[in-house]
């Protein structure tokens, strides 16, 4: 006899891969950007960082026993991948790419038990990684106004690792910390050097991915009127910066910088959208996502304006993915006919 | 009127379009019958007749056991050829006692008892008609009807609610029965009212049903039934959560409507009671949907107990393609079976025939702890947490997280992108619970057996060593009397 199927007998159409391959779709458009700033050398550094996952996944699931096919298929993977490559320096060398993908996917999610059972967001644990390793490489911005390079030179670039003479330049964060360490108040340190237009547009120097502000602002959106994410986590994590900024900005205007100043740079649009609504690494509940969004809200502005480094999102997740098994354990939905205690509700009739 | 909210919920694709325009058609009649003997909650009714009986349309051939059972009647008249196990839409797949009738074309009633003013019976009067006519709640639960009635008057009943969610997909047969009946339903509405002395009587019905929803108010003017138009999303047509909408009040956990003051009976109950009341007819048919995208016809039939579900299939025109599944019910809360020899028993709302895209399903991968299945449950639940909790076999973690207030509504399993079937982890589970909670109970069972048994050897022996004593004491005053009297008889010498 065949096996009786349980109900439902109806499934909404939906799967994993399709819940990744949304999410791939809402980054596109901030990626085309990028690569129409800067370059080929952006385009290789994201197609190296792909193959590497891929390659690296299907190796170690390969390794492991499991069939590989369902593994790739579903794109997690691959998101992955993509989050890192564009949060890296768009004319970062290869190797960034593929040791950052590599970790990302192998030690951030394979070793942890594959998809689902990872404690760290992998691209946030790949970034810190490569940061702490290669601060160099890392730091390296490229201002995307000046020429681009051809496809060819892009070769150089990537592969070879060559300079771009008089490209070079700080990314808005880096560029006010250093300016700070010599000194000099936020007035003069932005003064032609910030404009929330330019910001929002991305015609910054800044990684891949992450200039464009507004881009990935309509991203999320789309994210959010496609279920894949809801709002909590996002409105969270800007109100998590914006909130200590405008007050600090208030006590002290010349060395603390204002909100919008913060909620446009580095990579708090990405973050707010794409990691931090990570399914596996954020909180269950409503309740949850919020105190795990203004978490990683608050640690990124407390990284960014007295830490070491000049952005602090990589940081500030890490540290409250440590906490969303504490979160889940203590936030949970009031059950029906119970009182947030578990108890049973009192009958009270004819109410 | 203002409505509630709810929690989670979905919103699966409806497709009540295959068959909410056609009307109820009776079947044909049947050569065979076959009437299980238990098609309700409780314990089987018990037959009252024998092999070679002829009976009559609507005469009692079972009647019920026990506290919590339904009586059955024969749905035309005719033979009984058999009294034996026969293929039945049970979750076991196995046969079930059945009596097994052979129609003799004849559709011959017994006489029936018709009452045309059906407010002069008492209330208890009502409940007493409506366990007799065999009426069990007809939206699934098939609870026994006169029970729910007699148990709410006892604790009164401050809102009757009318169930006319029928959230599930597919299912238009409460929807057509409010078309095509609105004023027998308001009128067996209004009895139910009358036995159970509510103060407030609620319709509640999808907004997907605009035609059911104007019939029913039509037929409503002048009462004090209020009709009202809910959101549609499933579960609504669920009794906690209709509940909830219409009256913002939540069932405490472990308890029954009655306990808020609340009785919930479905719209097709109130049919069959105004029919039993009116005009003294057992629940002898019901209407039945027949749909799916295997189905070529879709169409909503009124079929006697009993009748086998193929002959309602080929009343349908049969198959357009093969089904990959055959279900009873919605598709939501369902149950699949394979024997279309199985008969249409009181709790038949459906009979589909899906197709694979129909049926979503695919291979389940990993859990990515999305939490849609959280945010879809309307009861509140993690399921992603019951369900690792589960297959670490620790039950009692998975109570702690509301196994036992899980509804089985499939909402979850529905949503999860990673296909896990996490409803059938909870009824899996459940069952398991249950058998725990029976071998706890045997064991306190059998321990309480030990205890008196050790009691009553306990004192039995200290009843001897009393009496062994008690002796021994009379013996010694005996002694003592006597040398008591030998010593004076010394004395005296
Ligand atoms: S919906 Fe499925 S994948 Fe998402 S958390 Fe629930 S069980 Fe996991
Ligand atoms: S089946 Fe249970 S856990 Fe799943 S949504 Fe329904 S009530 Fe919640």
């Amino acid at each position: 006899m065949t096996p009786i199927a349980h109900s439902p007998h109806a499934h909404a159409p939906v799967s994993i891969g399709k819940v990744m391959g949304t999410v791939l779709l809402a980054l596109t458009p901030a990626t085309l950007f990028g690569f129409w700033l800067y370059g080929w050398p952006a385009i290789n550094l994201w197609a190296i960082s792909i193959i590497a996952a891929i390659v690296g996944e299907a190796l170690v699931v390969r390794m492991q026993g499991r069939a590989v096919r369902p593994v790739i298929m579903d794109g997690s993977g691959i998101l992955t991948a993509w989050l890192l490559a564009i949060s890296l320096p768009p004319f970062a060398p290869w190797w960034i790419a593929v040791l950052g993908s590599l970790f990302a996917v192998i030690i951030g999610k394979q070793v942890f038990g594959g998809l689902g059972q990872n404690v760290f967001n992998p691209a946030m644990a790949a970034r810190v990684m490569l940061l702490i390793s290669f601060p160099l490489e890392m730091t390296s911005w490229i201002a995307p106004d000046a020429n681009a390079p051809g496809f060819m030179d892009s070769l150089r670039v990537t592969f070879m690792s060559q300079h771009m003479d008089g490209m070079a330049s700080a990314s808005l964060l880096g560029h006010v910390k250093t300016e700070f360490t010599r000194g000099v108040g936020l007035d003069q340190a932005l003064a032609g050097y910030y404009s929330p237009l330019h910001m929002l547009l991305g015609s910054r120097a800044g990684s891949l991915g992450e200039s464009a502000a507004l881009l990935l602002l309509i991203g999320g959106l789309f994210l959010i009127a496609r279920r894949i994410i809801t709002w909590h986590a996002p409105v969270a994590m800007l109100l998590g910066v914006a909130v200590p900024a405008l007050i600090f900005n208030a006590i002290n205007a010349n060395h603390y910088a204002g909100p919008m100043y913060h909620l446009l740079s580095g990579g708090l649009m990405l973050g707010a959208f794409f990691i931090v609504t990570d399914p596996v690494t954020s909180p269950n509940t409503a309740t949850g996502q919020l105190i795990f969004g203004f978490g990683c809200g608050l640690f990124t502005w407390i990284v960014r304006t007295w830490g070491g480094y000049p952005e602090g999102v990589a940081f500030a997740v890490m540290l409250m993915n440590t906490l969303t098994p504490l979160i889940d354990q203590y936030v949970k939905p009031r059950i029906y006919g119970r009182d947030r205690k578990g108890a049973a509700l009192t009958a009270n009739k004819g109410a | 009127m203002k409505l509630f909210d709810l929690r989670g919920g979905v919103h699966p694709e409806g497709r009540k379009n295959l068959s909410a325009e056609r009307h109820i058609r009776a079947l044909s009649l049947p050569k065979y019958l076959f009437v299980p003997l238990q098609q309700h909650i409780g314990a089987p009714a018990s037959p009252v007749v024998n092999v070679g009986d002829k009976v009559l349309k609507g005469q009692l051939i079972a009647v019920a056991q026990g506290a919590v059972s339904s009586s059955i009647h024969a749905p035309t008249s005719g033979v009984v050829v058999a009294l034996g196990d026969h293929v039945a839409p049970h979750p076991s797949g196995l046969p079930v006692p059945t009596i097994t009738l052979q129609s003799d074309g004849a559709e011959k009633w017994i006489t029936c008892e018709t009452i045309a003013d059906p407010l002069a019976l008492s209330p208890e009067d009502i409940a007493a008609r409506v366990g007799a006519a065999g009426i069990v709640g007809l939206g699934g639960a098939t609870f026994p009807s006169a029970l729910k009635l007699n148990l709410s008057r006892s604790s009164g009943v401050q809102t009757l609610i009318m169930n006319g969610g029928e959230c599930e997909p597919y299912l238009t047969c409460d929807d057509r029965i409010m078309r095509e009946r609105a004023v027998e339903i308001i009128e067996g509405i209004q009895l139910i009212a009358y036995a159970v002395a509510a103060k407030e009587i609620l319709v509640g019905i999808e907004d997907n049903k605009p035609e059911a929803i104007a019939a029913m108010q039509a037929a409503a003017q002048g009462t004090p039934v209020k009709v009202v138009a809910m959101p549609s999303m499933y579960p609504m047509g669920s009794e906690k959560q209709i509940i909830q909408v219409l009256t913002g009040m939540e069932i405490p956990a472990g308890g029954r409507p009655a306990d808020i003051g609340v009785l919930v009976h479905n719209v097709a109950t109130a049919y069959a009671v105004q029919q039993a009341i009116r005009f003294g007819r057992p629940l002898i048919s019901r209407i039945v949907t027949i749909s799916g995208g295997a189905i070529k016809t879709a169409c909503n039939v009124e079929a006697l107990i009993g009748t086998p579900v193929q002959e309602l299939i080929d009343f349908a025109d049969g198959y357009s393609q093969p089904a990959a599944r055959m279900v009873l019910g919605g598709p939501m809360m369902g149950q699949q079976f394979t024997n279309t020899n199985i008969p249409v028993v009181k709790g038949t709302s459906g009979v589909l025939a899906l197709t694979q895209s129909e049926i979503g399903q695919a291979a389940p991968s990993p859990c990515i702890r999305c939490s849609t299945c959280i945010r879809a449950c309307p009861v509140g639940l993690m399921p992603v947490e019951m369900v690792s909790r589960i297959r670490a076999s620790d039950l009692a973690a998975a109570v702690s997280f509301g196994l036992k207030d899980c509804i089985a509504c499939g909402s979850c399993s529905y949503v999860c992108p990673a296909h896990i079937p996490l409803v059938h982890y909870f009824n899996y589970a459940k069952g398991d619970l249950a058998t725990q909670e029976r071998v706890k109970l045997k064991q306190e069972a059998t321990k309480k057996l030990a205890d008196t048994r050790n009691e009553r050897i306990a004192r039995i022996e200290r009843e001897r060593a009393e009496a062994a004593a008690r002796r021994k004491a009379a013996r010694e005053a005996k002694e003592r009397a006597k040398e008591a009297a030998a010593q004076a008889a010394t004395e005296t010498v």
